[in-house]
């Protein structure tokens, strides 16, 4: 394989997964919260697609086509919550939204 | 001189890709976070590229930069003003503890692969050119990973179905 070898992706996933955990557990916004939990997902991915190329094993890049479709899945929960809360006047905070009520 | 080439290409897309990753958590603006995001999921697409998942990389062009932003983008139009999220608030406490559990999330991933970096990591396996291609990936998902294909069309079709749950009007169940 020319270029990097499969250790240097991974310290770039590794990066990546450190600052989507910053942004879920700094940020107060919903939204933001999601768009970091897509970086901490992407970040998982790209380690299961090098060690997916490293083994040359494609059940690798299999699992990282399901997480992509349970994070597509994800995310429309995740906006539906959103435009939910949007609807009933709540603040968009999720330090606020600490309560589950029917 | 395509093993340069290589790395040339590795270090923009890494470097986008980490780039726009901090401006994702670090901007106040959702649109522009959104914004960024696109950029981050493109740039991974070409570490994907390198890679060799072809088709992988294609898909989370589509499928993420297109379908799933067009939508974030669309929740951020319709929530306005609403959605702005200035870093403003949360005890200092709170905030210096989200630090120092991230640091210390990235600083055990990294310590396990420095004790893994001399083995393994340095003999990749020799594939050929059809590794990660639509056919491959295809063949696989209705052979050996049939099963998950069927769980993953269900997982989806639940999704769809709880978001249109959720977008129904409060005002009814009020009425009723």
């Amino acid at each position: 394989m020319s270029g990097p070898d499969v250790g240097w992706y991974l310290i770039v996933a590794a990066l990546l997964f450190g600052i989507g955990a910053l942004g879920v557990m700094m940020r107060r916004s919903p939204l933001i919260v999601l768009l970091s939990l897509e970086i901490m997902l992407n970040a998982a991915n790209l380690t299961l697609i090098a060690f997916a190329r490293q083994q040359g094993d494609l059940a690798g890049q299999i699992f990282a086509l399901s997480v992509m479709a349970v994070a597509a899945a994800e995310v429309a929960i995740g906006l539906g919550l959103i435009v939910a809360m949007a609807r009933r006047r709540l603040v968009l905070d999720v330090d606020q939204a600490s309560a589950l009520r029917g | 001189m395509g093993n340069v080439l290589v790395w040339v290409v590795w270090f923009l897309a890494a470097g986008g890709c980490l780039a726009s990753g901090i401006a994702v958590v670090s901007v106040t603006n959702p649109f522009f976070s959104a914004l960024a995001l696109i950029g981050n999921l493109a740039s991974l697409a070409v570490l994907y590229l390198l890679l060799a998942a072809e088709f992988l990389a294609a898909a989370q062009v589509l499928v993420y930069a297109g379908a799933v932003m067009v939508m974030f983008l669309f929740v951020v139009a319709y929530l306005g003003g609403r959605a702005d999220a200035p870093w403003a608030g949360g005890p200092p406490l709170v905030r210096t503890a989200a630090v120092v559990a991230a640091a210390a999330l990235l600083v055990e991933v990294l310590v396990v692969l420095g004790l893994a970096w001399g083995d393994s990591l340095q003999e990749p396996a020799n594939v050929s050119d059809s590794f990660g291609s639509p056919a491959e990936i295809g063949e696989l998902f209705l052979t050996d990973h049939l099963l998950a294909f069927e769980i993953t069309s269900i997982v989806l079709l639940v999704a769809a179905i709880g978001g249109v749950v959720l977008g129904t009007t409060p005002e009814k169940e009020a009425d009723g």
